[in-house]
């Protein structure tokens, strides 16, 4: 059966690019670049290489790269540097939608005696900036605001936050996991002073990550360890992945600037076939501020886990905001803080697109999906009743 | 991804008996969409009083939906007496188990049944019974009670894949654990009461907790630690030994020290690190 896969920001598929590129490193590239041989030193050579690319894809200096783990290990790190770095100061500000790298940390901090403050969003998922900007105080040690939101892709208007931010003197950390390669993000133009990124959601592979950290930001390591990284991260640097995500850099600079669009269109093709020709069916979040990849749409009256399997029988791979799907009761914290009623946050689908898919996909995906919408509906006591009461 | 069985995906994809029979004996409505999942049963009887048709609608996950059907088709030619015992075990013994957050599922069929039976016995419905004891759900601690017994659960996560009780805020967890106690007949002591201490107590009790669990753990590793002050609850130290030159010397006080005290003297504790 094929695979349709439309689930790419949850992970990417490895380029073959990015693969090419990696497998030297596990057949004959082997060494450590912390070993004084020439055959472990010189891969320091590729890793440095690697870093330029990364930093030129964000606009940064190669020096403000630090390799990490994944994107989680960069918010860990990115958090709890400010923290440590300003001990008199026990304020946070974060938001309710964000990942939960940096929600349930924000959650561990408050029940440590940290103050949280947790931003409220709209029903199209945008920020609530006078809040955000009012809870800014001279105790406050850090704020990490998503730079787009991974459920929705609602883009933040990271600029004017990072300017505000800053502006009070308060270290600003931004999670732009979902955001690189996929929006232009640069750090010439927008002054963060942190901002994770993660490679398995730009065609690299997974368990590599990146924190940047601008010259003459205040930081202390998370994983101590040996001088890797200039001391910023301890641990052997993962040679090959690092490597891959270099290449990734190179290729995701060209998708932002060519093929983004294109995406946007295949992205819009889906969600117009799928909200004509299903009735009910309602986009969640901000249509104009969006991420040109991703759109979630809730389906009403029938539950995410159904549409998922019954679209899994015809190989298609997508996410959903449902409580079923995640082992907890409670649907999405995005959608919830959103205020998307339960009749269709239960029922949110999310579709993420890569640059891998095509037409017929987007096509085969509105052609198939209808028809399980209506077979649940048609099991679904709910369905009947806001049918006989219309 | 959840591990369903093949009986399930194929109660899931090939439901049997959906719908809604027009002049049924027995109605039983059971869930909200707020909780997720729902479910409405209808069931007919013919002239031996057996049940000759039983229908079902039901908005849920994939193993709602095949619960649903096993049910209809497990009591399918049972009279009313033999669908009164029908557990929830049964259902997921018919579909050859349930993955264990799912089986609330299976109690949603059974508890639809028996408001089925009510309705045709012409039993007023029963009122909510017992007291809510999870808000999120609505859920008593009559129906805890039960899915513990009936299903031997041993702990809240048990709880919460066969009631929900308790998967939402968590704010009745220590409610369930007291109600599980209670059944399993292990009464637990009672929690150690937190009371404010008072500074002096809660000076004593922070030297105390550095010398008998804190510095006997560094002085293995050569290290030291010192009270210097206590201010508020700002709890100020100095390493000494291996620790002062040591660089995780900020990740042991955070991750180790700060810990410690907060789970044996007060969670408000912050540790810092005086020069």
């Amino acid at each position: 059966m094929q695979t349709i896969y439309v689930d790419n920001n949850a992970t990417t598929r490895v380029a073959p690019e990015v693969v090419e590129a990696m497998m030297p490193f596990f057949n004959e590239l082997y060494g450590n670049p912390s070993s004084m041989h020439t055959f472990g030193g010189k891969v320091g050579y590729d890793i440095k290489d690697a870093r330029a690319k990364i930093a030129a894809l964000i606009g940064a200096s190669p020096e403000e790269i630090v390799f990490t783990g994944c994107g989680t290990e960069s918010d860990s790190t990115a958090i709890w540097a400010a923290l440590r770095s300003n001990p008199d100061k026990r304020h946070v500000i974060t938001t309710r939608v964000e990942h939960p790298a940096v929600k349930n940390l924000g959650e561990i901090l408050s029940n440590r005696g940290y103050r949280v403050t947790v931003v409220p969003v709209d029903g199209s998922g945008n920020l609530d900036l006078e809040y955000l900007y009012e809870n800014l105080s001279d105790d406050t040690a850090i704020a990490s605001i998503m730079w787009a939101n991974n459920e929705t892709g609602v883009v933040f208007p990271i600029d004017e936050i990072a300017q505000r931010i800053r502006e009070r003197g308060i270290v600003f950390h931004t999670d732009a996991v979902q955001a690189v390669g996929k929006v232009p993000v640069d750090v010439r133009d927008i002054p963060v002073d942190m901002l994770s990124l993660s490679g398995h959601k730009i065609y690299a592979p997974k368990g590599i990550g990146v924190l940047y950290v601008r010259k003459g930001t205040k930081f202390s390591p998370f994983l101590v360890g040996g001088h890797q990284e200039h001391g910023r991260r301890g641990g052997t640097e993962n040679v090959a992945s690092i490597v891959g995500l270099g290449k990734a850099a190179e290729l995701a600079a060209g998708h932002v600037k060519n093929d983004m669009g294109r995406v946007a269109q295949l992205r819009d093709r889906l969600e117009n076939a799928l909200t004509s020709r299903v009735p009910n069916a309602v986009v969640n979040g901000d249509r104009n501020h969006r991420l040109p990849n991703t759109t979630s749409i809730a389906f009403e009256y029938v539950e995410g886990e159904s549409i998922l399997l019954m679209m899994d029988e015809f190989g298609i791979c997508a996410s959903s905001g449902s409580a079923c799907t995640s082992g907890s009761l409670e649907p999405s914290h995005v959608l919830r803080a959103m205020g998307v009623p339960f009749t269709a946050a239960h029922g949110s689908i999310r579709f993420s697109l890569s640059t891998y898919n095509t037409e017929d996909e987007m096509d085969f995906i509105a052609e198939k999906l209808p028809p399980i919408i209506e077979r649940l509906r048609s099991m679904s006591p709910f369905w009947q009743e806001a049918m006989a009461a219309k | 991804m959840w591990e369903y069985t093949d009986k399930v995906k194929d109660h899931f994809l090939n439901p049997r008996n959906v719908g809604v029979i027009p002049d049924a004996d027995g109605i039983g409505e059971v869930g909200s969409l707020a909780c997720g999942d729902a479910l409405k049963l209808t069931i007919k009887l013919d002239g031996t009083k057996h049940i000759a048709e039983a229908k079902f609608q039901t908005f849920g996950c994939a193993s709602a939906i095949a619960s649903s059907s096993a049910l209809t088709e497990i009591i399918k030619g049972m009279s009313i007496d033999e669908a009164e015992k029908v557990t929830n075990e049964d259902i997921a013994d018919y579909l050859g188990d349930l993955p264990k957050e799912k089986m609330h599922c299976s109690v949603m069929g059974r508890d639809a049944l028996e408001k089925a039976i009510s309705y045709y016995r012409g039993e007023a419905e029963k009122k909510v019974e017992g007291e809510i004891v999870c808000e999120c759900f609505g859920v008593t601690d009559l129906e805890i009670e039960r899915a513990v017994r009936e299903n031997s659960l041993q702990t809240i996560e048990d709880v919460t894949g066969y009631v929900k009780a308790g998967g939402g805020c968590e704010n009745c967890h220590d409610r369930i654990q007291e109600i599980i106690d209670s059944i399993l007949g292990t009464e637990r002591p009672a929690a150690i009461k937190k009371v404010k201490l008072t500074n002096i107590e809660k000076i004593k009790l922070i030297e105390e907790t550095l010398e008998r669990e804190i510095k006997p753990a560094l002085k293995q590793d050569g290290g030291d630690i010192e009270l210097i002050d206590v201010d508020g609850n700002r709890v100020q130290v100095r390493l000494r030994g291996n620790c002062a030159s040591c660089s995780a010397s900020q990740i042991t006080l955070k991750h180790y020290v700060e810990t410690k005290l907060q789970e044996l003297v007060t969670s408000e504790l912050v540790v810092e690190e005086v020069a």
